[in-house]
């Protein structure tokens, strides 16, 4: 039974692992063909680097994801903290739509945006681009901040006013540090998101701004160059070490 | 000569079509530990919210010192709190928990290292500094949180039933603590519990409190000795009500008939008819248990007997079907003492240890009165 049960585990954390594995291999493939190897080499990123759209591309799609992130953590925390605190007409309405936005299919969010922003007159590059991130982010950004307010204690903001703090300090002061951890996981949520997205960004983007998704697609469309791989793993390191930082700071912040 | 030091005058308060606060007034004088005493839902912390700040009476002025601060801040108002589940900073050391109150008064660095140090010392957490208040105990977490708000000095110490988290034997322990601390800092203290022990235990004075009106002010013992009405007799401690009936009133002695027993009483401060029914309170501690053959007292039978070290807890059933409690002291040289269950007794009393009350349209405690009330037994 014993070695049953771990097959069956290693089972699983192969098909995880295995593409990912055989992306990171293939990175360092001197063949030109993705399906056979021919030693190792560095080539791929080489060439990925004097690919100056791709590289151009790269620093777009981290910018947007950087501005993104860090709007929709500020919009969505303010969101989270009035849904929290406040009672007034018309909150859980509030609190729904954020469910339908983040429902809702995204092709419908990317048409409706993309009419939106024909219908303003507004010119598809980095604006709209990160208007619509920032639309899809927050909903995901308000429920993490929420979920971490709903275990908040009353009493810490009556104690620290008590202790003679203003609403202000206190915020500052006992508020956003205790939800830190939260508006950490909301950011890096964003980022991820927004790093990825395919779909809204296929509507909204012009050739104004290129980003690496749509990028990586396009290219991927007329057959799949080993670049795309060594292009791959590269990301796959950025999250590593994005992943690893996030964690460093949360443990830290815990002891 | 007492010095008010805060006035609570005429104070009202709804929630939601609740009244929790009913026309309420209570003076507190100064260097006194005031107990709030009564069941969950009386006001009592209600009450504490609104001495804080952190609730604004519908009615009402609250004045310190003289001072009008009905509308006044929290922050602005020179008391503090120790709440309930203690409230530390989960994100501050130790050091930082108790300095925050002094950060806000923007005190030079090295007075708040002093002050937060003698604040740590005093509650002997002066090893703890560096702590975050995760590593500490429950009952490290409460001196913390009694270190941090009384390094700001306050005038008055407001504590919302700080010992309710703790176990027993470091409840006890804290209380005597608390009681050291309150004299060595000759603060006011306000302390809010449902605890009747730790009330009569601990307080200069007692605010028995239902449907936030105040039931009793008085001290320990009058409170426990002479309650002002049934409901405090019920809550405070456990009390014996038999059904008395004046048979002779001469001057300030009066006759009354319990169980068929004429007892001879002095007259009580409320007005008496003859005939009229009324309430003879004994404590469980007043009643004696005489063998069957005596000549004083009721019959009746042990229903109940509980072992409680220093003294044994006995039911009593009479022939009516009336259940007496009694708790005697051991003494183990009186081979009468030891009756078993099912076994004859007489009840009787040592006259004059009666109190006697009206009876009132009184309900019997709710569910929740009740266990709250049992709750504070153990």
């Amino acid at each position: 039974m014993r070695w049953l049960s771990r097959s069956y585990l290693a089972l699983v954390y192969l098909l995880l692992y295995v593409p990912i594995i055989v992306l990171v291999v293939f990175s360092f493939n001197d063949s030109r063909t993705g399906y056979s190897w021919g030693g190792l080499s560095l080539r791929w990123y080489e060439s990925l680097f004097n690919n100056h759209a791709m590289v151009q591309a790269m620093w777009n799609s981290l910018w947007l994801a950087l501005t993104a992130a860090t709007v929709s953590t500020l919009i969505g925390a303010l969101t989270a903290l009035a849904l929290h605190r406040y009672r007034f007409r018309g909150k859980k309405v509030l609190n729904g739509m954020l469910f339908v936005v983040m429902m809702s299919p995204e092709i419908v969010l990317a048409i409706s945006l993309l009419g939106l922003f024909l219908l303003l007159g507004l010119q598809l590059g980095y604006v709209s681009l990160l208007l619509a991130h920032v639309t899809f982010c927050l909903p995901f950004v308000v429920i993490t901040v929420m979920a971490r307010l709903a275990g908040f204690d009353e009493r810490l903001p009556e104690a620290a006013r008590d202790l003679g703090a203003s609403d202000f300090t206190m915020t500052r002061t006992v508020l956003i540090p205790v939800i830190m951890p939260a508006l950490m996981a909301g950011w890096l949520l964003g980022f991820t998101l927004s790093m990825d997205d395919v779909v809204v960004s296929t509507f909204v983007s012009g050739p104004s701004y290129e980003i690496l998704p749509l990028r990586i697609y396009s290219m991927v469309r007329v057959g799949l160059k080993p670049e795309v791989n060594a292009l791959g793993t590269l990301l796959l390191v950025f999250s590593l070490v994005m992943l690893m930082m996030s964690q460093w700071i949360l443990s830290r912040s815990k002891q | 000569m007492k010095q008010t030091l805060l006035f609570l005058s005429n104070l009202s308060k709804q929630f939601g079509g609740k009244t929790v606060l009913d026309s309420l007034d209570l003076e507190i004088y100064d260097g006194e530990f005031i107990t709030l005493l009564g069941p969950s839902g009386c006001g009592k912390t209600t009450l504490l919210r609104m001495m804080a700040g952190f609730d604004l009476p519908d009615h009402g002025i609250v004045t310190l010192s003289g001072v009008d601060i009905t509308q006044t801040p929290p922050e602005q108002r020179p008391l503090n709190t120790v709440f309930q589940n203690y409230a530390l900073f989960p994100h501050m050391s130790v050091f930082d928990n108790v300095a925050y109150g002094l950060k806000m008064e923007k005190r030079p660095k090295a007075e708040i290292r002093d002050r937060v140090d003698e604040a740590l010392a005093m509650v002997q957490l002066e090893d703890f500094a560096k702590r975050k208040p995760h590593q500490l105990s429950g009952g490290q977490q409460q001196r913390v949180a009694i270190a941090r708000a009384v390094v700001k000095r306050p005038k008055m110490l407001l504590l919302d039933e700080p010992l309710s988290a703790l176990d027993y034997k470091l409840r006890r322990t804290m209380q005597v603590e608390l009681k050291r601390l309150q004299r060595e800092l000759g603060i006011t203290f306000v302390f809010v519990t449902h605890d009747q022990e730790e009330a009569l235990s601990m307080s200069d004075r007692i605010v028995v409190l239902k449907d936030g009106r105040v039931q009793q002010l008085g001290t320990p013992r009058e409170v426990y000795e002479r309650p002002a009405n049934v409901f405090t007799a019920r809550f405070v401690g456990q009390t014996n009500f038999f059904p008395g009936r004046v048979t002779r009133i001469e001057g300030d002695r009066i006759s009354v008939d319990v169980f068929g027993l004429n007892r001879e009483l002095s007259k009580p401060p409320f007005r008496i008819a003859m005939n009229q029914s009324l309430h003879v309170l004994l404590r469980p501690e007043d009643i004696r248990v005489l063998a069957p053959d005596d000549t004083d007292g009721v019959a009746g039978k042990i229903v109940e007997r509980n072992y409680k070290g220093s003294t044994l807890d006995s039911v009593i059933e009479l022939e009516d079907g009336i259940q007496v409690m009694a708790s005697e002291f051991f003494d183990e040289d009186d081979p009468a003492f030891d009756y078993s269950i099912g076994e004859r007794v007489r009840v009787s009393w040592v006259d004059g240890w009666e109190w006697l009350l009206a009876e009132e349209s009184d309900e019997p405690l709710t569910d929740e009165e009740e266990l709250a009330a049992d709750d504070a037994e153990h």
